[in-house]
């Protein structure tokens, strides 16, 4: 059963969820973008905000309705704060090893997108799927409380259609919310997804969602899968990228791509992590920290002597075919989610679905 | 003594016929090495050949102040000596037993004629004696890299 | 609060024995907790406080509890490693990886081909065998270093050279003056064996051309390439799979390996910058 809240009820959950001492992080406007970041009140939401997107370029725009959650991805992903970009792991004194203290606020995550909730299960697998889970993501994901939004207005970079994982959220959220913009203003036709998520919208103002209302929601999400701005060859991508290791494409890629790890960084995926150690200046302490690390850095795949991906042709090839292809045998899904953001953050705009189109072409090409 | 068969193990021959290896079987056999004899001479005619049964040989140049230059032992199973094959004819490098060896000597002058009248035994065994020369030069190589060196060498 | 794997546990040097002129082998002994016992082929992450941490073999047997470990100085965190003195305390994380597999050897001939520090992994397979010498066949090692200096555990290699049970053949790279033993690359022994292809399981260890050229000679021979293993080598931060940095095509090299077999390793060692 599905229930309606208006504009208002945005801000009452803002406020409801602070009350239950989150720490309430959704979509807002600073320095003509649409960022991540704590919000104080539910005003901080990007009302009426659009974004035009294309590759190596994202703009913000107006639009001329008031829709809070009609804004494809930004550049900050939810990897952020469940995979923060440095954190302390130990302090020794040089004989004994510390935890750094890690307790994590316990987040509420508003407005994320199908895509997203995907990546957030994807880093599960990755982070907390192994034999030896990351701890740090696991505290962080164990009291997080997600609210999912239905995309109804992709983006023109999207292709969560060709992976599956959107544009209807997946498992995973406590309450999941559509928007539908009309004269009166935006209202929002809301799913439960857990008891939590249940207990929260008690404490908002709302009513039950009609069946026309349920249907329509459900319809423009639908709709929305039609309206992908980008699509993935319809073929097994992982025995693509396995067989086309040696493919020339490869070094033409290289030609544009300037190994700067901005894909990387975006991704709400990419996992990749080094550590660095700092001693205070008397040597009595040391610190390891860790930080994001992308499979571009020249020194990511060093062994004494040299580096293993010189190339920026193989580095490129490790990334994409990590992406969409060996991703699947180490974790056993895609570790693309489909959100677009490596093609809007590329400063040239190299493109990950045209990239695998031609890679899928010539492998057409071969077999024909 | 030694038989056809156990000749026939010995990749150089491996692709003989019975005939073939009763033809070259005729021509040799064995010998005894004791250690530090020095089974040939670098410069001396090529005419024989060993076929090694056991022990271990060190092929060796010698330098004026008598330092190490062994460049390769060989082994039980490996032929000792090819240059009876290609002219001048004469050894390239000393072979000094560095262990007691056993092994078939054979006729080398004899061997050539016999493969220079007849290809059908001359290919095989050409190609097989290509085939130890080739292993050998990879071995040669693979040692040129020093692969084993310490990185912080290079 | 989870365990985190991140944090290392505490050992301290008990012995340290200089191997070569660049690789000591260092005996640690647990501070208070120990880590669990290994399997040969595991390796784990040994850290300096401060300098950083970086994966080692495990080159002893299993112990009371201590870990011997062979430490080739190649970096910054290997030398700091290298050099540390009896009483050091050093951080360790692990076991982790995939070993050797020594069990799956039972009832087969066993031919070990190690090259330069690629012995160090292999050493606790040949302590494995001969423990149980009698649920195995023939028994081969076959060791490359560059020249006599170089060979890792000298003198229990001159040991078992000894041994009825194990055929050991000590070759070097280059000749020495006092060196009276095989001269040639590994694969020349290797070649000169006269092995059953059906019944032979082949462990590897050393430079990635020394292990593919090793497995030719072995392949050449008619071994199965499920029958050959080898133990791969990548950057790692984590050792548990975390941090993406040992990638070998499909692999995460830490989780997945290091010990893999050959069929497996071939088609990802033959392409170039995976």
């Amino acid at each position: 059963m599905s229930s309606v809240i208006d504009r208002a009820g945005l801000n009452a959950l803002v406020e409801t969820l602070a009350a239950r001492g989150y720490r309430v992080v959704g979509p807002t406007v600073r320095d003509d973008a649409i960022v991540l970041a704590e919000l104080s009140s539910g005003a901080d939401l990007p009302d009426g905000w659009g974004v035009d997107v294309a590759p190596g370029s994202y703009r913000l725009h107006r639009r001329t309705d008031a829709a809070v959650f009609a804004h494809s991805t930004g550049q900050q992903s939810w990897k952020e704060f469940l995979h923060p970009p440095r954190r302390p792991i130990w302090s020794s004194d040089g004989s004994t090893y510390r935890l750094a203290d890690d307790e994590p606020p316990r987040y509420a995550f508003l407005g994320v997108r199908a895509c997203d909730l995907a990546s957030i299960a994807v880093l599960g697998r990755v982070l907390g799927g192994g034999a030896q889970p990351d701890g740090s993501f696991q505290r962080r994901r164990q009291g997080l409380f997600v609210i999912a939004v239905g995309c109804t207005e992709p983006g023109g970079l999207c292709f969560c259609a060709s992976l599956g994982t959107g544009p209807a959220p997946g498992p995973g959220y406590d309450l999941s919310l559509t928007e539908r913009v009309d004269d009166a203003g935006a209202t929002y036709v809301v799913t439960v997804g857990t008891d939590e998520g249940a207990q929260v919208l008690a404490d908002l103002e709302h009513r039950e969602a009609t069946p026309a209302e349920v249907d329509e929601a459900d319809a423009a999400v639908a709709a929305a899968a039609e309206h992908m701005g980008r699509e993935l060859p319809d073929t097994d991508l992982r025995t693509l990228f396995r067989d086309g290791r040696e493919s020339p494409i490869w070094d033409e890629v290289a030609n544009r791509c300037l190994t700067c790890g901005n894909c990387t960084m975006v991704c709400p995926t990419c996992f990749c992590t080094t550590t660095e150690d700092q001693t205070d200046l008397a040597g009595g302490t040391a610190e390891r920290s860790q930080r994001w690390a992308s499979c571009y850095e020249i020194d990511f795949s060093y062994l004494h002597g040299g580096s293993v991906r010189v190339s920026g042709a193989n580095r490129y090839r490790q990334w994409i075919s990590h992406k969409l292809g060996t991703w699947q045998d180490q974790f056993g899904s895609s570790g693309c989610v489909g959100c677009g953001r490596c093609i809007a953050w590329c400063p040239v705009g190299i493109d990950i679905t045209v990239e695998a189109g031609k890679l899928a072409e010539e492998a057409r090409d071969v077999h024909d | 003594m030694y038989t056809t068969e156990e000749l026939a193990r010995f990749p150089l021959l491996a692709d003989l016929t019975e005939s073939q290896l009763e033809r070259v079987g005729s021509l040799g056999h064995t010998v005894t090495f004791a250690t530090g004899h020095r089974i040939i001479e670098e410069g001396r005619p090529a005419d024989r050949c060993w076929l090694i049964r056991s022990g271990r040989v060190a092929l060796q140049t010698p330098l004026p102040n008598n330092a190490a230059s062994t460049v390769q032992t060989l082994g039980p199973g490996d032929v000792l000596g090819w240059s009876w094959l290609l002219a001048p004819y004469r050894w390239r490098f000393d072979g000094v037993a560095t262990e007691p060896v056993e092994a078939i000597e054979i006729d080398a002058v004899q061997l050539r004629e016999f493969a220079t009248h007849d290809c059908r035994l001359g290919y095989p065994l050409a190609m097989r004696l290509l085939e130890a020369l080739a292993d050998r030069l990879h071995g040669t190589r693979a040692r040129l890299i020093d692969m084993y060196g310490s990185p912080r060498a290079s | 609060m989870l365990a985190d794997p991140m944090l290392p546990v505490p050992y301290s040097v008990a012995r340290r024995h200089v191997e070569t002129a660049d690789s000591a082998t260092l005996l640690l002994e647990p501070v208070a907790e120990a880590l669990p016992a290994f399997e040969p082929g595991q390796f784990t992450m040994l850290c300096v406080p401060g300098v950083g941490e970086v994966a080692i073999s495990i080159s002893g047997a299993n112990g009371t509890g201590t870990l011997t470990q062979t430490v080739r100085d190649v970096g910054a965190v290997s030398r700091a490693l290298h050099d540390a003195e009896p009483g050091a305390t050093l951080g360790v994380r692990g076991p982790y990886g995939v070993g050797w597999g020594v069990a799956s050897a039972i009832g087969r001939d066993v031919v070990v081909v190690a090259g330069g520090v690629g012995l160090a992994p292999l050493r606790p397979v040949v302590l494995a065998l001969l423990a149980d010498r009698a649920s195995f066949g023939r028994m081969v090692l076959i060791v490359g270093a560059r020249n006599p200096e170089e060979f890792l555990f000298r003198e229990q290699l001159l040991g078992w050279t000894q041994h009825s049970d194990l055929e050991v053949e000590l070759t070097v790279d280059v000749p020495a003056p006092e060196w009276v033993g095989p001269v040639g690359f590994v694969t020349e022994p290797l070649a000169r064996l006269d092995i059953d292809p059906t019944r032979t399981t082949a462990f590897l260890c050393g430079p990635e051309p020394m292990m593919r050229f090793s497995a030719d000679v072995l392949l050449r021979k008619g071994v199965a390439a499920e029958h050959i293993r080898v133990s791969l080598e990548r950057n790692m931060k984590c050792g548990v799979g975390l941090c993406g940095h040992c990638q070998l095509g499909p692999l995460l090299v830490c989780r997945d390996g290091p010990v893999v077999t050959y069929d497996v390793a071939a088609p990802l060692l033959a392409i170039r910058g995976l």
